[in-house]
């Protein structure tokens, strides 16, 4: 890339530079996910379906379960969550580093499904913030790669700030 | 970071500190792999070595018997296949038949055979995923995708008959929620023979595998005396080698008519539990092809108005029907007062529904008897002796499942 | 021989029983509370039951006693199956434990016990076991509503 104009000069290209690091992050953000599987109840029939050879997560870069929260950066609740395992998830979400990003997978961990009663939390986005909802009971792996992908495209357009307010 | 209250723990341990010198406590679960994600296990550890266990479960408690005291009999079908999920159908037919004692119903000559060969092939799919899945945990991701595979075709074949892959809510009081269609018994063959590739494979890269006789042999050994008085039931049980199995002992459904041998094994171990699985398959399968060849044709639910949905057809033009439809679905079917309790066989062992019933269409109180509950209750027994490492193939051979056991 | 198993413990315990009755061919027997472990130990020893299924119990609030607590037994030797009924007053919910008999009541008494609050003397560990520490309340009684969470996370927003 050639050294374009002094950003003193023209402030765009500083922003042509952020843009295309943004977007080459991205797409190397998006293609090797790890995802922590954060797995409850009968969604993980169709978590177990859609990580193997018919509906392959593989090809998407998500294949490789990385069962530390410290070592992922998608956390995906597959399943009721109830409230003695709130905690539980709450603790697993703040171990984990930023970037990350969460899918509620599965119409128990979206709203608590149809389990509306004392023991199941409706919907884990009472505790902690989601950026993808995959609805169904238990989804078909079709839309569970969708709604993959649509995160993928997400974090493709997202920004990627080096340093964050965090730092 | 700002200071934040800590989050509380929602367990009470049996033991905090270790009784010996030198010991360890250590903390597994309840997010954890090995253990499905919903049972953790409080540990004291002797460099690897197990000494005490403290099992908790209950992470998955989602109240299903708070539920079914609120919904109609037939609104409960859907909460009952989601208990244990990885063979649904069993637990559709266990409740409907429990509810149809009750009403005094019985069903249709076709509808037993159906039950009966859509039970064995959930019962197939259960030992698929158990197997696949405790086979994963030691490092066989061949084999578990050799089994998964297997496993897909055959939820796609249940959805072209229920429309669901994995929890199918098929079962009615009086019968099925439909018929078979056309081409699915021809399918039915091709999976069949597909098994026989499949599970072929399996066994020739683990049965004399040296490394998973060293993990499996005489690990996580029970006696089965002890066994019965934990109350342990099914496959387990049957690697102790006690040949105690429900579909022969007390046939229900068709089983008395059916050729099949009940598996057993020798010491208790994990490889006998793994063993007796993958026999337990090959009877299933030969109890499929037989029923495939004795399911009589006929009507697949009872022609009963207090249970049954009359046709379509009928509800849009005659207003009796009408009446019956709307009634079967708001206030639900009307079942005499009284209890029961019936067993089957199910994946895991004795699958229990105590029902209590007032009259009306809503149960005064539902409970299930969960062989995974009691089999956890029993655990700690399997691994205290043995290292680590051991708790991973000895919890996968169980095959404890989230929602039997804590409903 | 299922016949003469479930003749001979209606003959054994009949007299001594508040109720016997066949219920869709399981034997059901209503005992007062207090024999209620010597009832188990004969049912054991005496003719083979020798797994213990469950314990669970059933609620009817407007009836005093109000509980009545559960038991299913099996016999793996003859293939019958018996329920065991006891009925004890909210005020005093406290049966004998079965946990000397079988290893398999440990859990199944700790559930009944959170679920309803029926206490069981002699055993030792009754913590919850489907429900969290911190919990109040017994939710399977009918009092309990069912839609009252106690959440121990505290909620976004």
């Amino acid at each position: 890339m050639s050294a374009g104009p002094q950003s003193s000069r023209s402030p765009g290209a500083l922003e042509y530079l952020t843009t295309k690091k943004d977007e080459f992050v991205g797409w190397a953000r998006k293609f090797s996910l790890f995802p922590y599987p954060f797995v409850t109840a009968c969604c993980a029939m169709e978590f177990m379906a859609v990580s193997s050879s018919p509906y392959d997560t593989d090809r998407f870069g998500a294949a490789l379960p990385r069962f530390s929260p410290r070592q992922s950066d998608l956390l995906m609740v597959v399943g009721t969550v109830t409230h003695k395992q709130a905690p539980v998830l709450r603790r697993v979400y703040e171990q984990m580093c930023e970037p990350k990003w969460v899918i509620a997978f599965g119409a128990c961990a979206t709203s608590g499904g149809f389990y509306q009663n004392y023991a199941a939390l409706a919907g884990i986005d009472k505790i902690i913030p989601v950026d993808l909802y995959i609805p169904g009971c238990p989804p078909r792996p079709e839309m569970v790669i969708d709604g993959i992908m649509k995160l993928q495209d997400r974090i493709a357009r997202d920004r990627h700030p080096i340093l964050t307010e965090n730092f | 970071m700002s200071a934040r209250p800590p989050l509380p723990n929602p367990i009470r341990a049996a033991f905090t500190g270790g009784e010996h010198e030198g010991t360890t406590v250590v903390n597994i679960g309840p997010s954890h792999p090995a253990t499905h994600g919903t049972v953790q296990i409080v540990a004291e550890l002797s460099g690897e070595r197990i000494l005490r266990a403290d099992v908790h479960c209950g992470y998955l408690h989602r109240g299903f018997e708070k539920e079914c005291e609120s919904h109609t009999w037939h609104n409960l079908i859907p909460y009952v296949d989601r208990l244990n999920y990885c063979s649904a159908l069993i637990n559709d037919f266990a409740y409907c038949e429990a509810v149809e004692r009750l009403m005094g119903i019985e069903i249709t000559p076709r509808c037993r055979y159906l039950r009966t060969l859509l039970a064995e092939y959930s019962r197939l799919a259960d030992h698929l995923t158990c197997t696949a899945a405790m086979l994963m945990e030691l490092g066989a991701m061949t084999a578990f995708l050799y089994l998964v595979m297997l496993r897909d075709y055959i939820y796609e074949h249940l959805a072209a008959v229920t429309g669901a892959r994995v929890t199918y809510s098929f079962g009615r009081v009086g019968g099925l929620a439909n018929d078979l269609p056309d081409g699915w018994l021809r399918r039915l063959e091709e999976i069949l023979r597909e098994y026989d590739v499949f599970v072929g494979r399996v066994h020739g890269l683990v049965d004399r595998n040296r490394i998973f006789i060293d993990r499996l042999r005489d690990v996580g050994v029970l006696g089965a005396e002890e066994a019965i008085n934990w109350g342990i039931t099914g496959p387990v049980l049957r690697s102790t080698g006690v040949p105690r199995d429900l579909r022969k002992d007390t046939p229900y459904l068709a089983y008395g008519e059916l050729d099949f041998e009940v598996p057993v094994g020798i010491k208790g171990d994990n490889y006998d539990r793994y063993y007796v699985r993958m026999r337990e398959m090959d009877e299933s399968v030969h109890m499929i092809r037989q029923l495939v060849d004795l399911l009589p044709p006929g009507p697949v639910s009872v022609d009963d108005r207090r249970c049954t949905l009359p046709d379509k057809r009928l509800v849009y033009t005659e207003i009796e029907s009408l009446i019956n439809h709307f009634k079967l679905i708001i206030d639900g079917p009307q079942v005499p007062a009284g209890e029961v309790y019936t067993a089957h066989e199910g994946a895991n062992g004795e699958l229990g529904f105590y029902i209590v019933s007032t009259g009306g269409g809503v149960p005064y109180k539902v409970h299930v008897r969960a062989p995974s509950f009691v089999h956890v209750g029993a655990i700690h027994r399997m691994l205290e002796g043995y290292q680590l490492a051991d708790l991973v193939p000895t919890f996968g051979s169980v095959n404890m499942i989230g929602g039997e056991c804590d409903r | 021989m299922s016949v003469g198993v479930h003749d001979r413990v209606a003959a054994r315990w009949g007299a001594q029983a508040l109720e016997v009755a066949d219920s869709h061919g399981t034997l059901a027997i209503l005992v007062e509370p207090a024999r209620l472990a010597e009832v188990a130990r004969s049912l054991k020893d005496e003719f083979g039951f020798n797994l213990l299924l469950d314990v669970t119990a059933v609620d009817w609030p407007e009836r005093t006693p109000r509980f009545d607590v559960v038991y299913h037994f099996y016999s793996t030797r003859d293939f019958v199956r018996v329920r065991l009924k006891a009925r004890v007053p909210v005020d005093a919910p406290v049966v004998d434990s079965l946990v000397p008999l079988y290893n398999s009541a440990r859990f199944a008494e700790r559930e009944c016990h959170e679920m309803y609050g029926i206490e069981f003397r002699g055993n030792a560990d009754l913590r919850p076991i489907l429900l969290y520490e911190g919990f109040v309340g017994h939710p399977l009684r009918k009092d309990y509503p069912k839609h009252r969470e106690q959440p121990l996370v505290p909620y976004r927003k």
